[in-house]
């Protein structure tokens, strides 16, 4: 059914493809802004992932920050009592793990599981309703899970890792920083004999802790994006199978509400832990 | 699939809305919280304060009413006593009286018997004088035997 849904006859893998396609925009070899010409060029905005991750978050902000203007002591509204469950949950989360003093990591928890949770929520919409809505008003492509665009992951763990070197040099000083980067596992000799093999042993130890230092953000977007990419595509199969699809789909989606919510708080929770190990001394 | 620009753009997009969250919506949501953690703290350790001081005040209303009923028990037997006090009196005064008018009627009847015997000693000596004037007019002069007449009068 919705394999023959929009734009005319279509094989299942164009139909595939086409639900994997961004929205993108480029400027061209002229200089002219184009539409989906934009195949490797990295330059290009995706367009629909960064619509509905500003969107998303917009609508968390919002929500949110309504609370807190109006939040009473006496007489929380139901919403507040609902948000506030939210606040607490992730404050306990970061003061069970973080056990400095910060102001930026319990509100950047909450930012990143309320945000993540609404992008992956996405997955449940109906994987066709937004896209051939679109296609009604004229765009050809719209992905409407900013998650399952590698890009928005790797946004997220990018500013994370700049958070993670930021708390680094912050607590332990850019010495400490380097110390960590060299010094570790294996102490390099300093006196003897030994002190001949110590720029080895710290060209070792450099290149072992910083591998472990970039695999932070990768696994950490690779993850959600990874599961939310899986989930999709999953839907967009199940999509494709007629009048099966309605259980099927169902199945799915009560599955996908735990991966859904379980991938935004581990998103939260790593970065939680990826920050207190930067700034707690050894 | 390719990293692209929208990397940069998403990175933005979170630093703002941490930013914003930072700035507007968590200080005065956890605020609310603590102030009213706060207040319920407060709110139980004056439930315990009053508590406590009722207990006290029972305490205390407890030993008031000891004390007054004590007061209470000491007044009744101290107008117990003054009431015996003052029957006793008043019997006391009763026998007086009684005995002080004895006395008096006693002593009235005492003079009115003595009076009485006087005037009878008195008159029968007028008639003992008289009768014996009477015998003796025609033997004996008076005033001779005026003495023996006195003395006769008083053994009556």
């Amino acid at each position: 059914m919705a394999a023959e849904g929009g734009h005319g006859p279509q094989t299942s893998g164009e139909y595939i493809t086409h639900h994997l396609q961004n929205l993108q925009a480029c400027k061209n070899e002229t200089g002219e802004w184009v539409w989906n010409q934009c195949a490797g060029n990295p330059m290009a905005i995706n367009v629909d992932s960064m619509f509905w991750s500003v969107f998303l978050g917009l609508i968390f902000c919002f929500l949110f920050w309504r609370v807190a203007k109006a939040s009473s002591v006496e007489k929380p509204t139901k919403w507040q009592a609902f948000v506030e469950i939210i606040v607490e949950f992730v404050d306990s989360s970061v003061k069970e793990t973080f056990h400095g003093k910060s102001n930026l990591i319990a509100p950047l928890g909450l930012t990143i599981f309320v945000w993540v949770f609404l992008m992956n929520l996405m997955d449940l919409v109906p994987v066709d309703w937004i896209p051939m809505l679109s296609y009604a008003l004229g765009i050809e492509y719209m992905k409407v899970v900013p998650t399952t665009d590698v890009n928005i992951t790797f946004g997220m763990s990018i500013a994370v890792f700049l958070l993670i070197i930021y708390y680094t040099i912050a607590n332990k000083g850019i010495t400490g920083f380097i110390g960590e980067l060299t010094l570790h596992p294996i102490a390099p000799p300093l006196k003897g004999a030994g002190l001949l093999a110590a720029p080895f042993i710290i060209a070792f130890n450099f290149i072992l802790e910083s591998v472990a230092l970039l695999a932070k953000p990768v696994s950490l977007s690779l993850r959600l994006f990874g599961n939310m990419f899986a989930g999709e595509l999953i839907f967009i199969l199940i999509a494709l199978l007629g009048i099966w699809q309605l259980p099927l789909h169902f199945g799915w989606a009560v599955f996908h509400v735990l991966i859904v919510t379980l991938q935004a708080f581990i998103f939260m929770m790593l970065t939680i832990v990826y920050l207190s190990l930067a700034s707690e001394k050894h | 699939m390719d990293i692209n620009m929208t990397l940069i753009g998403q990175t933005i997009a979170m630093i703002v809305f941490v930013w914003f969250c930072m700035k507007f919506i968590w200080p005065p949501i956890l605020h609310a919280l603590e102030e009213r953690q706060q207040q319920i703290e407060e709110g139980l350790a004056a439930a315990d304060k009053s508590q406590e001081k009722l207990v006290e005040a029972q305490a205390k209303a407890d030993e008031i009413v000891a004390e007054a009923r004590h007061q209470a028990t000491g007044i009744l037997d101290q107008a117990h006593a003054r009431a015996n006090e003052i029957v006793a009196e008043g019997k006391d005064a009763g026998v007086k009286e009684r005995e002080r008018q004895l006395t008096a009627a006693k002593t009235e009847i005492e003079a009115e018997t003595n009076k009485a015997r006087e005037e009878l000693r008195g008159q029968v000596s007028a008639i003992a004088i008289a009768s014996a004037e009477k015998i003796l007019k025609r033997e004996i002069d008076g005033k001779a035997h005026d003495d023996i007449l006195g003395k006769l009068a008083q053994e009556i």
